[in-house]
């Protein structure tokens, strides 16, 4: 039996952060040279278990600094402040095709961080912890303000930021799982954007006016810029963006960021028709050595014919794509690739940035938050496990790159560009 | 903006910030009118990192997307438990980026002066208008404070309240880190709340006491729970805790008693900390007890001359009973540093510091105009040094502190009301100290009070001890 005859202290600052900031994690007052494990637990709400560990040395003060210090193994090594968050996955036994997602985006994910004595790989329930501290990661700033919308006929939330504005605004829309997803906007809002989460796909015959009456409900608000707003997509949600800000008369964002989309869709129908021309491709869905499903087929070939993809060399905004190059759900390095030689074609490619991460799947989300490399998606009659792409550690630099690079970019073009 | 308007949500807000977004829903359609001029330009970018902290963590308050070399303000504001306002400013000029950088930038004039990261706190003062004799303090520190920094356009020193700012950005701050656990103490007739860091623990343990005025304080002991110490905030002068007849010291020892039996603390690994009589509380154990020895003492303000063998009670009115040596100065304030000067030379009549024999910490400002601290530190070296235990004792003068130094980055009030307890009588107290050199000595003390309870009550690996293998 151990005999402990000193008593570890574990500190991470802050204790209550932004779900995008970096936290400082450091041990102190063991023995030199000793070997440790630094390790994360999160429950999400539905009550399943994440878990990331590092393996560290002390250096010859007793200390660890998990900014400084390299992790020599766990769900992730070397120097890597946020890797005991990005490298959370499903705890052994968990049920297979996990995602983690937080649904309350008013409270804060509580990670518990530990340190064990040695180099654990498993088996942390059983065993007797040094030292633990919980720490709180937020989606809401301190004075956000959620605000539920239903004007109109438009569903959705509202996030403002605290004082008085006006504030540049956001039309959030996220992708086709469906649901009202409002983590992002929540966080957007905690960085100054006005940022409505819009509830799209409750119904399959959702109107393109849908679309055009929430744009407007968001520009008519008394603390909203209505020259300054710009879309935000991830997946189908920037098909929606890159449609509605071409072919659209009401909705003329300022700037557009499509994270994992793509411009190939049948542009004159609804939403419903487009849902039905992917069906119709079923037969190109692929299946990996474990039976998950690769869906990028369906949209390939790109087509040459312009009904059946966005016309963006008629865009007229800044454009941001955000592509992971081993996105197996959606051709959006393809899709990228072909609107970059529209644009060039017509002469407004000076409006296009691209950030094209290598070895990064579909779902780039805000950073510091569980990798999903495949989940369970409910498509009637059954549920599959759809493949998103990615691989734990490229995914995840590229997520903290790209929002740092898409905050950036909305500051640009909604806070600082001449009106 | 009315700030009742904005309080009145702000306070909710760390509360349940799920009830508040109805109210604040509507404010932006009634209560806030950016000004018609604003309405078609764009709010600069206010950031404070962390938006959460802890009161001792520092933050970085951050403006962009100003025109260059633009004059702008910075301001801060506070409602306390008691409804008070406070707040603080500082004058800055933008970068040729449009930028400030609280944390790099001088502040050219206003509350406070400099390159002063933490000045939006520290120099925070009661609005014009405000009921005198006011002093910031946290009671319920379940709940943080929650400040709110603006930026207003120009060189702004008044009527903050009459003109919308740019922009705006909500902080809190915090005594409590997540997981710390708060439990009230009833029992062997002790009256306290006792702080349990999260984990496994053992940890050591910190029985902690404020000052005469009275009643429970939580904070410090909050944060030090937060800091990884079982802490015992000790309620010794309430009229509900028959301790200040008793000449005794068994309250005190029963309180210790409490921490070190907790299943969470490290039996030989507690130690006491108190501030003004609350320090001489520490002292009188430290020195006299038979069946509890601290590890080592913070004593805060505080003074040994006091006689050994007598109660609290007769401490408290003894003090009170040199009227002549108790100045009332221009402002009405009382002065009490001179009570006990000169120090006495008659050993009845003070602490036997020989008779100390744990490493000893004493924390004073030499501005201190409620207690002649700095001079009692001075006999306390001396009677050591005679008896052969100096080598236990530290001592921090800080320069222009005044009486209540307490955790970093909270406003420094040079006079404030107190209440005489036993006379139930209200007066007007002068502590000391300039705002500036106080909080300075805030934040340098409470650094090295954290350092010296760590060196001394978190076991270290020993080089000489073998470790058992894993």
């Amino acid at each position: 039996m151990e005999t402990n005859l000193w008593r570890l202290l574990l500190s991470v600052q802050p204790s209550r952060g932004l779900v995008d900031e970096k936290f400082s994690v450091r041990v102190q007052n063991a023995p030199p040279a000793h070997p440790l494990t630094m390790h994360a637990l999160l429950h999400s709400e539905d009550g399943d278990t994440w878990e990331a560990f590092g393996h560290y040395v002390t250096d010859s003060g007793g200390d660890v600094n998990v900014s400084e210090d390299p992790s020599l193994g766990g769900t992730y090594d070397g120097v890597e402040p946020m890797g005991l968050l990005w490298s959370l996955r499903p705890a052994p036994g968990s049920r297979p095709g996990l995602r983690f997602r937080k649904r309350d985006a008013q409270t804060p994910m509580q990670v518990r961080l530990s340190v064990y004595q040695g180099h654990q790989s498993e088996g942390f329930m059983d065993r007797a912890v040094l030292a633990s501290v919980m720490v709180e990661r937020w989606y809401m700033a301190p004075g956000v303000r959620r605000v539920n919308i239903t004007e109109g006929g438009v569903t959705g939330t509202l996030f403002l930021p605290p004082g008085p504005g006006p504030f540049p605004g956001l039309m959030d829309l996220w992708g086709g799982g469906g649901g009202l997803v409002e983590y992002r906007p929540a966080l957007l809002a905690s960085h100054g954007f006005a940022s409505l989460a819009l509830d799209y796909l409750k119904q399959a015959d959702v109107k393109n006016e849908y679309f055009e009456d929430a744009y407007r409900v968001l520009q008519q608000h008394p603390q909203v810029c209505k020259n300054r707003i710009g879309l935000v997509g991830l997946s189908f949600g920037s098909s929606v963006a890159l449609k509605m800000s071409v072919y659209s008369n009401v909705i003329q964002p300022r700037c557009i960021v499509c994270v994992s989309g793509s411009h190939i869709q049948h542009v004159g129908g609804t939403l419903a028709d487009i849902f039905a021309d992917i069906a119709k491709n079923q037969k190109k869905t692929r299946y990996n050595e474990e039976n998950q499903v690769i869906w990028r087929d369906l949209l390939l070939p790109v087509p040459t014919d312009l009904s059946k993809k966005v016309d963006v060399s008629q865009e007229q905004c800044p454009l941001l794509l955000v592509v992971g190059e081993d996105d197996q759900n959606w051709p959006v390095p393809e899709s990228a690739d072909d609107m970059r030689e529209m644009m060039e074609g017509a002469g407004n490619s000076h409006l296009l940035t691209v950030l094209s991460y290598p070895r990064a799947g579909h779902l780039i989300e805000p950073p510091y938050s569980p990798h999903c490399r495949e989940s369970d998606r409910k498509t009637k009659p059954a549920i599959f496990i759809a493949l998103w792409g990615g691989e734990v550690a490229p995914h995840s630099r590229a997520q903290e790159d790209a929002w740092r690079k898409t905050l950036d970019f909305l500051r640009e073009n909604l806070y600082c560009s001449a009106d | 903006m009315s700030w009742r308007s904005c309080f009145y949500f702000l306070r909710a807000a760390h509360k349940t910030l799920y009830t508040l977004q109805e109210q604040l829903g509507l404010l932006g359609r009634s209560g806030i009118r950016p000004s018609s001029t604003m309405a078609q330009t764009v709010t600069p970018i206010l950031s404070v990192l962390p938006t959460r902290g802890l009161v001792d963590e520092k933050f970085k308050v951050a403006l962009e997307n100003l025109p260059p070399r633009f004059p702008v303000t910075l301001h801060s504001l506070h409602q306390s438990e008691d409804k008070d306002y406070w707040e603080a400013f500082g004058y800055y000029v933008s970068d040729d980026r449009g930028r400030v950088t609280v944390s790099q930038d001088a502040s050219l004039g206003g509350t406070y002066t400099g390159a002063e990261p933490m000045g939006l706190l520290w120099s925070m003062r009661p609005v014009p208008g405000s009921r005198t004799g006011l002093r910031l303090r946290k009671m319920d520190v379940q709940s943080p404070m929650v400040v709110l920094i603006s930026a207003y356009k120009g060189h702004v020193f008044e009527g903050f309240r009459e003109q919308p700012p740019m922009a705006s950005a909500v902080t809190e701050r915090w005594y409590m880190a997540p997981g710390v656990q708060r439990i009230d103490i009833r029992e062997r007739g002790v009256k306290g709340t006792i702080f349990i860091p999260q984990g496994p623990g053992p940890f050591p343990g910190v029985l902690d006491m404020w000052g005469g005025g009275g009643g429970l304080v939580e904070y410090r002991s909050a944060l030090l729970a937060s800091h990884g110490f079982v802490s015992l905030a000790l309620d010794y002068l309430s009229p509900k805790v028959a301790v200040a007849d008793d000449q005794s010291l068994v309250y005190f020892e029963k309180a210790f008693n409490i921490i070190q039996q907790h299943p969470q603390v490290i039996k030989d690994r507690v130690g006491i900390c108190g501030l003004c009589l609350g320090a001489s509380v520490t002292l009188n154990v430290a020195a006299y007890s038979e069946s509890v020895s601290p590890r080592c003492c913070v004593c805060i303000s505080g003074s040994h001359v006091l006689p050994a063998a007598k109660s609290l009670s007769y401490v408290i009115n003894d003090g009170y009973k040199h009227m002549d040596k108790l100045l009332v100065d221009e402002q009405n304030r009382m002065v009490w540093r001179h009570a006990i000067l000169p120090i006495t030379t008659n050993p009845d009549e003070k602490l036997d510091m020989g008779r100390i024999k744990c490493p000893l910490l004493l924390v004073n400002g030499d501005d201190d105009q409620s207690k002649a601290t700095v001079e009692s530190a001075e006999d306390i070296a001396k009677m050591m040094r005679a008896a052969g235990n100096e080598h236990l004792l530290t001592t921090l003068n800080y320069h222009d502190a005044g009486h209540l130094i307490e955790p970093p980055y909270t406003p420094h009030f040079r006079a404030s009301n107190f209440i005489i307890q036993h006379l139930q009588q209200k007066v007007l107290v002068l502590w000391g100290g300039k705002t500036k050199p106080h909080a300075d000595a805030q934040e340098d003390s409470w650094q090295k009070i954290l350092s010296f309870l760590r060196e001394h009550l978190y076991p270290c690996p020993s080089s000489s001890i073998p470790q058992a293998k894993l």
